[in-house]
């Protein structure tokens, strides 16, 4: 990762903190001023309808309208609130953006042979689109309907009303029923929130914070008998440079 | 045109856990093994290490290491009236690719089978009358007994270096383990797990109501542990990242870190990865099979000569292959003939969950694939069933293996599926909530089978497996009565709110319920109603045999691996001091 990247994503100061602690996350070690400031500084939300103060993200996959689409409609199903922020702020657009460009949009470990066939419900995904081409084709289906007010420009009420309709109504957007374009929809929202930071979404672990999963630390063992104790370090992202502290038996040789 | 190698003496079809463990004993009587997986090569060092390896999106959600639906999947359907359409991204269940298959990226729940589990139906006619089942069951014997097998879990847990507290040592009862075991000659390898918080509420919520919890045994390791095969595990680390990932730690059980690097350091041991096998090849009166035919990674044919032929892919696959060797004849649901693809079966899943207050911190996210604890007190046939009108039964245990927030965020029931709403909900509850799993048995029916699907094909054009399953209705029974058990546990276990959620037709392939798939090509004593004997050798051919969870005659309530590696170990028995010394029939 370059430094830039690292400094924007204000990752720096993660590191300084994971290097100030030494061994296995020990919650019950008494943390220091320094470090326990740093947490709550770090878990710092933005309010509600503020920007995201973030320079424009650089799609590479969506188009203007789709992008508009995406950023207003994920705005809804994760919103932000008075204590953290949403899917906007954790930069899901993004993550739809770099998934549906990339090899899982072009319908990476798909079975995609033919016939194709309505399946029952208990069949799953039967249509022949990849990711991609699922929401290319329902995104311009769903501009072609709302031809007056674009999704994005309609009240928050309203755009809550139109995504219940296409989550509950069988509409036909260019041949992708609604309920499936809706359900990949909210979904790749969860995967954009909750997912590590290096797939794009999910900045400053928000939602890691939000709920209090600490990443990918690689060990409990010394603690997960300690009944009911609360975890307040920062968490930890598989990008970071953990300094060794995941590894739980640095003994072991590399190769048995 | 394909290229024919030299003869070799064996040929295993799957480079997994029953493969690596039928190859070591074979190899350890001086026979030349090759070993053909279809998967690539994967170890510890360098492909499971973290940070990599902490992903959940990759590999829980993607499924970064299971078997790749581009080039081959399975189709499904609920009934004989339904057409079957391919799984186009696992969900229900997850087949696992190369080495290790699908015990790299287990849980390590590891468990034995019961006593009455083996002579099923003998037990349940004997206790319940001949006219206690539904119509539509087709119950059977394993046509071997569980004080045969014992040996062979003992094996296959030392093997492993499986933790847990034993209930039953000798037919004599052991405080702490559970109560309705089988009888075992040793205790567990290495000590319990240590207990997590949410398995302690369960425990004493349990303990309240009379009920007799027990740590579940489990094959990621309490400590470090050398086996009998000098393989070194070390202690879990419950970093929470164990079931669809493979193992930083070297601490879960897996060909890996048990036996496989043993088996490759013989030189009568071949392993050839990338390699696809297409068909078990018969001589001209199909009484013997005389190589397997298989396409390598660049696409190139090879037909690999062998005298024994060991079928050793998931079980699902097993069945496949026989299927597209045309060995034994397949089962017809309409006329009840035929035994290839006969009695599939499944694992009848339910939850429960608990949502404490704010200051009851779960910590789901400290966790081990196996780490519950549970109860047996409704499991298999340890209650008596006379008034119920169904037989089976689940295990009920607080069984949480992570807290990895893509697929665990839990909601209480009436929460929106999101919005302000539901962000606020999953902000309270995540590390507030203890689930339950009630898992259940799963009854062999007439109408639940494997065969080969009459239009999709895999990428070296060959038809897809066909599953047909739904729940029996006897399974539907069984599974609501139990859930109410764990019900009466979460209401027992005093946090703010709690839900039971109950079985309920049809099966789904969308929603992730186990990878415990069984049957298709079952043992038995009579050859109208099984496949293999009670050796797991193939009746029509006998130097094939077909060894995993295919062999089960139906899936009792227990997670079936620890009874998979007793089968393989027993064939593997049979095999070495039976078989070898005169080859054929080992049961006419």
């Amino acid at each position: 990762m370059g430094d830039k990247e690292s400094k924007d994503s204000g990752l720096t100061r993660r590191e300084a903190i994971i290097a100030a602690t030494s061994g296995l996350l020990v919650a019950a070690l008494p943390v220091t001023q320094a470090e326990a400031q740093a947490v709550k500084h770090a878990a710092k939300a933005p309010k509600a309808g503020a920007s995201p103060g973030k320079k424009k993200n650089v799609y590479i996959f969506l188009n203007k309208n789709e992008a508009a689409f995406i950023e207003a409609a994920v705005a809804r199903l994760i919103p932000a609130d008075d204590q953290w922020g949403g899917a906007i702020e954790a930069d899901v657009p993004n993550y739809f953006d770099k998934q549906l460009g990339g090899s899982w949009g072009a319908g990476e470990r798909l079975y995609r042979s033919g016939p194709w066939k309505a399946g029952t419900k208990t069949q799953g995904y039967q249509l022949p689109y990849t990711p991609a081409e699922l929401f290319r084709t329902a995104l311009k289906a769903i501009d072609t309907d709302l031809k007056k007010t674009p999704f994005a420009k309609m009240s928050t009420a309203d755009q809550d009303a139109y995504l219940h309709k296409l989550e509950k109504e069988d509409i036909d957007l260019g041949g992708v029923p609604s309920k499936v374009f809706f359900s990949s929809l909210l979904q790749m929202t969860m995967e954009g929130f909750f997912s590590d930071p290096v797939y794009g979404g999910n900045r400053d672990m928000l939602s890691w914070r939000m709920i209090g999963f600490p990443g990918a630390y690689g060990s409990y063992y010394d603690i997960v008998d300690k009944h009911g104790i609360k975890i307040d370090r920062a968490p930890l992202s598989l990008a970071e440079d953990a300094a060794g502290m995941i590894h739980q038996h640095p003994n072991i040789p590399a190769k048995q | 045109m394909a290229t024919k190698l030299k003869p070799v003496d064996v040929v295993t079809i799957g480079i997994g856990m029953t493969g690596s463990i039928l190859a070591r004993e074979l190899v350890k009587k001086g026979l030349k093994v090759v070993g053909l997986e279809r998967g690539r090569y994967v170890d510890t060092v360098p492909d499971f290490q973290s940070p990599n390896m902490h992903d959940e999106l990759r590999y829980a959600v993607r499924k970064g290491m299971m078997q790749d639906n581009t080039k081959e999947t399975v189709t499904a359907r609920n009934n004989l009236d339904e057409t079957a359409l391919p799984i186009r991204r696992w969900d229900s269940f997850l087949p696992g690719t190369g080495l290790g298959g699908a015990m790299n990226h287990w849980n390590g729940q590891t468990f034995r089978f019961q006593v009455a589990d083996f002579i099923y139906k003998t037990h349940i006619e004997k206790r319940y009358g001949k006219n206690f089942l539904d119509p539509d069951l087709q119950i059977q014997d394993w046509g071997v007994t569980y004080d045969e097998l014992e040996p062979h879990f003992d094996r296959f847990e030392y093997l492993c270096g499986t933790s847990g507290t034993a209930g039953n040592i000798k037919g004599k009862k052991q405080a702490g383990g559970n109560p309705f075991e089988a009888w075992r000659s040793r205790g567990y390898p290495t000590p319990a797990m240590k207990e997590p918080y949410f398995a302690a509420l369960f425990r004493k919520a349990a303990n309240e109501l009379g009920y007799s919890p027990y740590p579940q045994p489990s094959s990621n390791l309490s400590q470090n542990y050398t086996n009998p095969e000098g393989m070194k595990l070390f202690t879990c680390s419950f970093c929470g990242f164990c079931e669809r990932f493979g193992c930083e730690h070297f601490a879960k059980s897996s060909p890996q870190t048990i036996i496989y690097p043993v088996l490759a350091s013989h030189s009568n041991y071949e392993p050839r990865f990338g390699c696809q096998v297409l068909k078990i090849n018969l001589d001209s009166d199909k009484k013997k099979a005389v190589s397997v035919s298989y396409v390598d990674s660049a696409g190139r044919e090879f037909e690999q000569p062998a005298d024994l032929i060991l079928l050793t892919a998931f079980s699902i696959n097993n069945v496949r292959m026989m299927l597209l060797s045309r060995i034994g004849t397949p089962y017809d649901p309409k006329t009840g003939e035929g035994v290839v693809g006969r009695n599939y079966a499944y694992q009848t899943m339910s939850s429960a969950q608990v949502f404490y207050d704010e200051n009851t911190n779960i910590n789901p996210f400290m966790a081990s694939g196996a780490n519950g604890t549970m109860i047996d007190d409704f499991g298999g046939d340890n209650f008596d069933h006379g008034k119920h009108k169904f037989i089976g039964g689940s295990y009920i245990g607080a069984i949480m293996t992570n807290g990895r927030p893509i697929e665990f965020h839990p909601t209480p029931p009436g929460t929106p599926a999101w919005g302000l709403e539901w962000k606020k909900a999953v902000a309270r509850h995540y590390n507030h909530t203890v689930a339950l799993n009630v898992h259940g048995s799963s009854t062999a029916s007439r109408g639940n089978y494997l065969d080969l699907d009459p239009t999709y094909k895999d990428a070296w054009g060959l038809p897809l497996l066909r599953i047909t399953f739904d729940f029996p209705d006897n399974d539907i029974r069984m599974a609501n009565f139990v859930t109410e058990k764990a019900k009466g546990i979460a209401q027992q276990m005093k946090g703010k709110t709690f839900v039971a959620t109950p079985r309920a037709k049809s099966w789904t392939t969308t929603v992730y319920q186990t990878t415990h798939n069984t049957g298709g090509a079952v043992m038995g004593s009579d050859p109208k109603t099984s496949v293999v004997n009670r050796y797991l050798q193939s009746w029509d051919v006998p130097n094939l045999f077909v060894v995993g969870a295919s062999a089960f005659p139906q899936n009792s309530c227990y997670n079936p691996t620890g009874t998979v590696g007793a089968l393989t170990y027993w064939a593997a028995d049979a095999i070495v001091n039976k078989y070898l010394k005169n080859p054929g029939k080992l049961v006419t």
